[in-house]
């Protein structure tokens, strides 16, 4: 048996998340799961399939290539996955909106019961995933024939993305199911890093007070290379749209650097980012529960820190 | 149009969960519970659709413990018409779950499942998807937007990398995420009628699914704590510590 990682991609290019995923098959392989064999569907993906035979560790890959394929609808791709699954011990996917839209639909045609998120690889059949948000970590075994399992990206390394030489064959796409149509993406336009894949975030809470106050932002993140990211209270409070928004109902992030401004840090904000190395606040409220897991905190007025902080960052990295 | 809503009784979402000494679970006992946050914004869009003529009868169903009744009630004192309960005091797993409301859905003949695109329990974030599948019905998941218009839901669909906009045929499966709507309180009046409201009962025996469960669980254990670090006294101090000490800039 072999284990069956479906990449995430754009067509051109892999995803940072198909590397985590790699990581977590990799695991698996080392517990007698077999080859690992990645599945890229997609239309005039050619380049991504020769991007993934490069990944470390991959033997094969599958290339599915048409139409059909071509905005990843939930419908087609679960079909051809389940099609496809009788050659495979392992079924993963990153636990992105890509892989949380049609992986359970994959499991329920399988007739097995997904186990979703897993941040740890015990076994084969075991493994450790987040519940509640993070404030718990649950320890499950699979007693089905064919593990389907979401990948936490944030706490696998990526695999490395060459050195791998694996082959490329290609597989019937399937056809269009016909049921759902794809219309429109709104990508919302900025000169910054995404929010998941950032090596810097810096964020801000309902303390920066107005989308305006933002500004003060943008030049410390233009000089660390930062993604700009918000708290669930600044999105609902209509300062910044709400792919911003990190935290349990936002992105789970997990960058080198993560610095919090204005940010309290309800918990539901910390499961969205506690694993990320290292965690600034800055907060004008010294009993602020975001100072409890911060590396370094400072207790400051937000208005005075943040161009001072601009200003030393220039100093320093001039 | 019938719109099926089903309701998941969890641990309120304000209680700060604790770990079990034995590593069984998670403390439930003396615990607040309600309504999964994303399944009131599904109960809230149904209403909505029924207020604007869209659909005309919206059926609420809770699976589990007695109390899951409560959060019926909950659902109906917003707005909704009548309840389903699919008795168990087992944990049942999404898989299970899914096969419990294919079947109602297969009875009720409903135009539109709207679910919470997660539990914020179990976090599993599955149930919507796999009901779509085994119904072989289209899906439109993580929803900030839907308009219902001749036989098909054009969804707006919060990704990774912003929005998605889909169009998918009716009858389908909708899950919602937190900003498609606010969800309302109920008034008292509507509390009180709430209570005379029907409450069908039933168990997963008379659907006849198994619900015999997948997974096991081993243990359940606190998170690793993160040490808190350091306080610094100024601007200067912190970057000097992000450049010397953690190496970071």
């Amino acid at each position: 048996m072999a284990v069956l990682v479906i990449a995430e991609h754009d067509n051109t290019a892999l995803q940072a998340s198909t590397l985590n995923t790699v990581t977590a098959a990799v695991e698996l392989s080392g517990h007698g799961a077999g080859d690992i064999v990645m599945l890229v569907a997609g239309s005039g993906c050619a380049a991504a399939a020769e991007a993934a035979a490069k990944v470390a560790g991959i033997s094969k890959v599958l290339v599915a290539d048409d139409e059909a394929q071509a905005h990843a609808l939930a419908e087609n791709l679960a079909a051809l996955v389940v099609g496809l699954a009788g050659d495979y011990s392992h079924i993963l996917a990153p636990a992105s909106t890509f892989g949380k839209n049609f992986l359970p639909r994959v499991a329920a045609l399988l007739d097995v019961q997904q186990v979703s998120e897993i941040s740890a690889v015990v076994d084969g059949e075991t493994f450790i995933r987040p519940i509640f948000a993070g404030n718990a970590m649950a320890t499950v075994k699979s007693a089905d024939a064919t593990k389907v399992i979401t990948v936490r990206t944030t706490t696998f390394d990526p695999a490395p993305a060459e050195g791998g030489s694996g082959t490329v064959e290609t597989v019937d796409a399937g056809s269009d199911g016909g049921q759902s149509r794809f219309l429109e993406t709104s990508e919302p336009s900025r000169d910054r890093p995404e929010l998941t894949t950032a090596r810097v975030i810096i964020s801000g809470g309902r303390g920066m007070g107005s989308g305006d106050n933002f500004k003060l932002i943008e030049p410390i993140a233009d000089k660390l290379g930062a993604a700009m990211g918000a708290s669930r209270a600044a999105v609902d409070a209509g300062f910044v749209p709400n792919d911003w928004q990190v935290g349990q109902t936002g992105k789970v992030v997990a960058p080198e650097l993560y610095i919090a401004i204005g940010i309290s840090g309800a918990i539901q904000h910390l499961a969205g980012m506690k694993d990320s190395k290292v965690i600034v606040a800055i907060n004008k409220d010294e009993e602020a529960p975001i100072f409890q897991i911060a590396d370094y905190g400072l207790v400051a007025d937000l208005f005075q820190a943040l161009p001072e902080l601009d200003a030393e960052l220039a100093k320093v990295l001039s | 149009m019938k719109v099926l809503v089903p309701v998941k009784r969890v641990i309120d979402y304000n209680v700060k969960i604790r770990v079990k000494s034995d590593q069984t679970g998670v403390e439930t006992a003396n615990v607040k519970m309600s309504m999964n946050p994303f399944d009131e914004i599904s109960v809230e869009e149904a209403i909505r659709l029924k207020e604007a003529g869209a659909a005309d009868e919206i059926i609420v169903v809770s699976m589990g413990v007695q109390q899951c009744q409560g959060t019926i009630r909950t659902a109906l004192a917003m707005g909704a018409d009548r309840g389903i309960h699919v008795k168990s005091d087992e944990d049942l797993e999404p898989l299970a779950v899914a096969k419990l409301l294919k079947a109602l859905v297969d009875k009720e003949e409903p135009q539109l499942v709207l679910l919470g695109k997660q539990a914020i329990d179990d976090d599993s974030n599955q149930t919507g998807q796999m009901l779509a599948a085994l119904l072989g019905w289209s899906q439109g998941t993580f929803a900030s937007g839907l308009e219902l218009t001749d036989g098909v839901a054009k969804v707006t669909r919060e990704v990774d990398s912003g929005l998605e906009i889909i169009e998918v045929d009716l009858p389908t499966i909708v899950t919602v995420d937190l900003r498609l709507n606010e969800p309302r309180y109920a008034s008292l009046p509507n509390i009180m009628k709430a209570k005379k409201k029907p409450i069908d009962e039933m168990t997963p025996a008379d659907l006849g699914i198994d619900t015999a469960p997948r997974l096991q669980t081993l243990k359940v254990e606190e998170p690793p704590v993160r040490q808190a670090g350091v306080m610094v006294d100024s601007v200067a101090a912190l970057v000097d510590k992000l450049k010397n000490e953690a190496r970071i800039i």
